[in-house]
């Protein structure tokens, strides 16, 4: 067969960018970097100055002195354990927002934002007022043998609840964008519930769940307020790196309390650049429709 | 039968998308859904497909009853407005999404899948593209992937939502007429959806002009189009010039003219009119032939392809006559603008207005 039909589409225009007078342009880009080297970069450096003021050698014991591998160890725990279970409240949330249409839908949408919004200290002091042990449930958990608060899991039940929207609110304007029709077509042909997720879905959101994911490991890195409340400060058992850091500044140890920032300010570059990373990535797919 | 629609009732809350629509189609049939936008055909096509649920009434394919089947039992094929491949999966994997999504017991072997999915690809021939991703094609391309993996299923039923809504003039006639081609090959029970009138005169066996949630015709493109049953259809099927006037003792006055009224209105009473004119059954001439010529004065003169439109002003009428000619005929009468013409209307059709305005 012959076939005409293979018309191709039009090649995208190109459009001629409109700019701002120059002046204009280096005041704004001027201010920029301006603000960025006052803030930024020159705090960033302290902190790696202040950590090697007494040499290489003290910066490497006070990150192997054993309360600060205990607070990177329980971070890093309480990191695994909060972002897979973000991850897939954040799916389901956004599935159910943005794929079936129910009563509460759009204050389920607005609520979602409450763990921003709300002071990480007070995030903090819900989860003391609901399950500490002068409470009637903390005191029943108490008998059973479970500590929640001023231990581990309270850390990660307030982590869980600060990093909470990361997830939800990078797939719900994604998902939205990306409509059913996917699903119909796949559901139409004949795909369970679950073949649709695991086939369809799942790979059309990846990119943005990753990112969300990245954005979520940040803050429960990096997370002080809530965890602070709920933690107790018990060196070596409910110490999570930023609080490791507080107390031997607090101790007037400057160098070990920045050499331990330093970390921090490590692990906060390394998420960064992962993100831009992923973002260069999830830019390049969400664009090929 | 190949599809029975039993009087399927939709309510949304503020409108009656479709109100006891009953329709009946023959196994094989390529049937049109003709109407305007709004008018609930793509609601009446995603209640057949299961993507939606009707309030009310049956539906049957293939002698069973799926009403209540969950759309994934209900084997159709649907082909979306904008194609909705999965964009995550090459060409070949779109295509064997619905075989290979078979429960186990079901499921053809790797060889089968391939060999089918291979086949189905020629059929659109899109065989060339099997690596390509849906991203990687253009719209027509696309859509002829759909066609492929929504006939992967054998369904009993193929359901296409404006099928070339999203693609450009010379694409969308190309793909019409491979389309039709294709169903007298394969003919399987289709029906899509449209608002172009063209596209339906032009493509089904059978077109169904609904509006406002209710069937105003269905038959054959030449029936619908030459006895139109009432005004609405009339007017969607193609322009058309609607006259305002007044039957009386026999005839129907259009402007400061009249011709004979239809037989069945010939001895009613006096009631108001409309008359429809389509612009290609006017004849245009520089001489007076008959007593009743009308005069007018040409305002505007459009090339439309391969026809010449007129836009005349005649005494009496409210609102100019659009009149379509052939090429050879206006460059035969040197028509310029502004030129006096006589205008004889070739075929008219009056139908009464049953309410009094």
């Amino acid at each position: 067969m012959s076939t005409p039909l293979l018309s191709q589409g039009t090649p995208p225009v190109v459009r001629k960018k409109i700019s701002d007078p120059l002046p204009v342009r280096i005041l704004l880009i001027g201010l920029t970097l301006l603000f960025f080297i006052g803030f930024v970069f020159l705090p960033l450096g302290l902190v790696f100055a202040q950590a090697f003021q007494k040499g290489w050698d003290f910066y490497l014991e006070a990150i192997r002195e054993p309360y600060t591998i205990e607070a990177v160890k329980l971070t890093l725990t309480t990191v695994a354990i909060v972002v897979p279970l973000n991850a897939f409240f954040g799916v389901t949330a956004a599935w159910a927002i943005t794929k079936f249409s129910f009563p509460g839908k759009a204050a389920l949408k607005t609520l979602l934002d409450l763990p921003f919004a709300v002071s990480p200290v007070i995030a903090g002091l819900i989860f003391v007022l609901l399950l500490g042990s002068r409470t009637p449930f903390g005191s029943w958990l108490g008998e059973q043998g479970i500590k929640i608060i001023f231990s581990t899991p309270g850390i990660i039940i307030a982590t869980l609840f600060v990093t909470f929207p990361f997830v939800a609110r990078e797939l719900i304007p994604l998902m939205e964008a990306q409509g059913r029709d996917e699903e119909e077509a796949a559901l139409t042909l004949g795909a369970k519930g679950w073949q649709i997720f695991g086939k369809i879905t799942l790979p059309n959101i990846r990119w943005g769940l990753l990112y969300g994911m990245i954005l979520c490991s940040a803050r429960a890195i990096g997370e002080f307020g809530a965890v602070s409340v709920v933690s107790g400060h018990i060196r070596g058992q409910t110490n999570t790196i930023p609080l490791h850091v507080e107390i031997l500044y607090s101790e007037y140890n400057f160098t070990a309390s920045f050499a331990v920032a330093s970390l921090l300010v490590f692990l906060a570059l390394t998420t960064v650049i992962v993100k831009a990373v992923m973002e260069n990535r999830f830019q390049k797919n969400s664009s090929q429709h | 039968m190949g599809i029975e629609l039993q009087n399927i009732t939709k309510k949304f809350t503020d409108y009656t998308a479709l109100d006891n629509i009953s329709l009946n189609i023959a196994s094989g049939e390529l049937i049109a859904l003709l109407g305007p936008s709004g008018c609930g055909k793509t609601t009446l096509l995603r209640i057949i497909a299961g993507l939606e649920s009707a309030d009310s009434g049956k539906i049957i394919l293939e002698g069973k009853d799926t009403t209540n089947l969950p759309p994934r039992e209900k084997n159709v094929g649907f082909v979306f407005q904008h194609y909705a491949l999965f964009r995550r999966l090459n060409v070949y994997e779109n295509v064997a999404f619905g075989l290979k999504v078979l429960p186990r017991s079901k499921r053809p072997s790797k060889s089968e899948i391939k060999d089918r999915v291979e086949h189905l690809l020629k059929l659109v021939q899109m065989e060339w593209a099997l690596k390509r991703y849906p991203s990687q094609l253009s719209g027509g391309q696309r859509q002829r992937v759909a066609l492929a993996r929504a006939l992967a299923v054998n369904p009993r039923v193929l359901l296409l939502d404006e099928p070339f809504s999203a693609l450009d003039a010379k694409v969308r006639q190309e793909l019409r007429r491979w389309l039709r081609k294709l169903h007298d090959e394969i003919h399987v029970t289709s029906i899509f959806v449209t608002h172009d009138q063209e596209e339906a005169l032009e493509l089904a066996d059978r077109i169904v002009v609904i509006n406002k949630g209710k069937i105003e015709q269905q038959g054959t493109p030449q029936e619908v189009y030459d006895h139109p049953a009432n005004a609405f259809v009339y007017n969607f099927l193609g322009n058309v010039n609607v006259f305002h006037g007044r039957v009386h003792e026999g005839m129907v006055t259009l402007g400061g003219h009249s011709v004979d009224a239809p037989d069945e209105l010939k001895n009613s009473a006096e009631k108001t009119s409309q008359t429809f004119v389509r612009p290609h059954e006017i004849g245009i001439s520089k001489i007076r032939s008959e007593g009743n010529d009308l005069e007018g004065t040409i305002r505007e003169i459009r090339l439309l392809g391969g026809q010449i439109g007129l836009n005349i002003e005649c005494e009496g009428f409210d609102q100019p006559i659009d009149a379509e000619i052939p090429r050879e005929l206006y460059l035969n009468l040197q028509l310029k603008k502004g030129d006096r013409v006589f205008v004889t209307f070739n075929k008219v059709k009056v139908f009464a207005c049953d309410y009094e305005i």
